[in-house]
């Protein structure tokens, strides 16, 4: 290893081998779905309801049922968590007990996502008495994805630089004032990513709704917050593994929406999020 | 007229005693100069002033300061900081147009009216020696501007808010020359309707614009006399030295 102009493309084939490592099954998961489910992809799979025991049909109810829970658990989420990060980054102040919140927050990030669905049962369908319903469901997928928004929201807001703060102060303005007005409108970006990751998590999960509200097999749409509904994860989860003889299209048909609508959701948050960045100016 | 009176001010940051036993009075309408070498506490001193200093954790503080009579700690933040603007020692603008850089202040005190703001915005802008430069753009960002139109436009936003004194923190360290004297000649003229305290590590410039200056050391105030006379004819050896470039 003498030779530092070796070295360097040794280095460099390495890094370059690992980008690859990630890129190729990334890159082959959504060629094999795309080729597979896009054939099964017509208005009607899309717009009608599953029929003869899901072997036909669409998909339209399960459908309907994620965009409820994600818009639910967004709604319940974003808010708390922002304010929670809010707190977490200006008001509280560097001792123990503080750092050991933190901690926790970002380690919940990491607990199973079973668990989630365990508690969600426990706490929403059992002990606040909602049974298996979309509210039980969307606070459970919402609960989940807290610590994602939090440490997200945070990050973003401690990035704002320091001197903004002193600055806005030092003419007079209070603390919520300097919050509102400079510190929040420059995290809105870094928020955003951390609801970005947030909303195709709360979209892919099967697990917190298993307990919570998913249902095998409901071939209508949902009429209130407390009815049960179906959802595009649990629904693939039924059609490939609980019910014989699904046509291969259906599958790979629902797994080719699901990714849709987690990628048209991500979409529709960066185009919002590089337009907060356009008027950034600094 | 005494403006600020300060008496036996100890600062502390943890351990570090950063200011010690300073007593000392600021004049109305006068601009006071405050030299020394870096770590002397001038800064701390300054940020003392407008409270700034209880953002620092660890930051403990005895004595008394006065502002006109009342003792600062009695005077909520946000009102004198209002009273005692501050301008730092990068060009600071906030990540807004030119505009609402000046506006901004005015705007969090509870203004809302657009003509009261547009005319406060020109006042202030051309008080800062800035107006007829930005004028056609001030919708622009503010980051669009020079460092000394920068500089310049942070004058201004703290004039917008109409302080009673001005807190000026080595406010040309990041300035060409030409810059400086354009920020000199503002800070000049400012002196009819305000109080200026100006921290400087630039013995000349202090020279130039200061009505008195006063020499801090590791903390402590050496000497405080009329301007000419601590450029020619200071008391204690430390000043002389320092001003003729010996240390610092």
């Amino acid at each position: 290893m003498k030779n530092p102009y070796k070295a360097q493309n040794i280095a460099f084939f390495f890094l370059f081998l690992s980008t690859l490592l990630i890129v190729v099954p990334v890159g082959l998961i959504v060629v094999i779905i795309v080729q597979k489910g896009l054939p099964g992809i017509s208005w009607q799979f899309l717009s009608d309801i599953p029929r003869q025991g899901m072997r036909a049909g669409g998909i339209f109810p399960a459908i309907i049922g994620t965009l409820y829970l994600v818009s639910g658990a967004i709604v319940f989420a974003l808010p708390i968590g922002l304010l929670a990060a809010i707190y977490l980054s200006e008001y509280s102040k560097d001792n123990l007990l503080n750092r050991v919140i933190k901690l926790a927050i970002v380690n919940l990030a990491g607990v199973p996502s079973v668990v989630y669905g365990l508690f969600g049962l426990a706490l929403f369908v059992v002990f606040f008495k909602f049974g298996a319903s979309i509210i039980a469901g969307s606070l459970t997928l919402g609960i989940m994805v807290l610590p994602i928004i939090i440490t997200a929201s945070r990050e973003a807001l401690e990035s704002v630089p320091y001197s903004f703060r002193e600055v806005s102060l030092s003419l007079g303005a209070s603390k919520w004032q300097t919050i509102r007005h400079i510190v929040l409108p420059n995290a809105v970006p870094g928020i955003l990513t951390g609801t970005i990751l947030a909303l195709g998590r709360a979209a892919g999960e099967t697990a917190p709704i298993l307990f919570t509200v998913a249902a095998f097999y409901l071939p209508r749409l949902p009429n209130s917050l407390f009815d049960q509904a179906m959802a595009l994860p649990y629904h693939l989860y039924v059609i490939s593994t609980q019910v014989p003889n699904v046509d291969e299209k259906i599958r790979y048909g629902t797994a080719f929406v699901l990714l849709a609508l987690v990628l048209l959701m991500n979409l529709a948050a960066i185009v919002i999020r590089n337009r907060f960045r356009k008027k950034k100016k600094w | 007229m005494v403006k600020f009176y300060i008496k036996d001010l100890n600062i502390w940051f943890g351990s570090v005693h950063a200011v010690k036993q300073l007593s000392m009075e600021v004049n109305s309408n006068e601009i006071l100069s405050v030299i020394g070498p870096s770590n002397s506490g001038k800064t701390t001193f300054l940020r003392m002033l407008n409270r700034l200093n209880d953002l620092t954790p660890n930051f403990r503080m005895s004595g008394e300061i006065k502002l006109e009579k009342e003792n600062i700690k009695n005077i909520d933040a946000q009102i004198l900081r209002k009273r005692v603007g501050m301008v730092f020692a990068l060009p600071l603008p906030l990540p807004l147009s030119i505009f609402d850089n000046v506006s901004y202040g005015v705007k969090m005190h509870g203004v809302k009216n657009k003509n009261i703001l547009e005319e406060k915005v020109k006042k202030a802008l051309k008080e800062a020696y800035l107006w007829e430069e930005v004028k056609d753009r001030l919708n622009e960002s503010a980051f669009k501007l020079s460092g000394g139109q920068q500089q310049r436009l942070c004058i201004a936003r703290t004039l917008a808010v109409e302080p009673e004194v001005i807190l000026f923190d080595e406010p040309c360290s990041g300035l060409d020359p030409i810059s400086t004297a354009k920020v000199e000649d503002a800070i000049g003229l400012l002196k009819k309707n305000y109080t200026i305290v100006l921290v400087t590590n630039n013995v000349k410039q202090a020279a130039r614009v200061g009505d008195r200056t006063a020499f801090f050391l590791s903390g402590e105030l050496i000497e405080l006399d009329k301007t000419d006379k601590i450029f020619t004819a200071p008391v204690k050896k430390q000043t002389d030295d320092y001003i003729r470039g010996k240390f610092g």
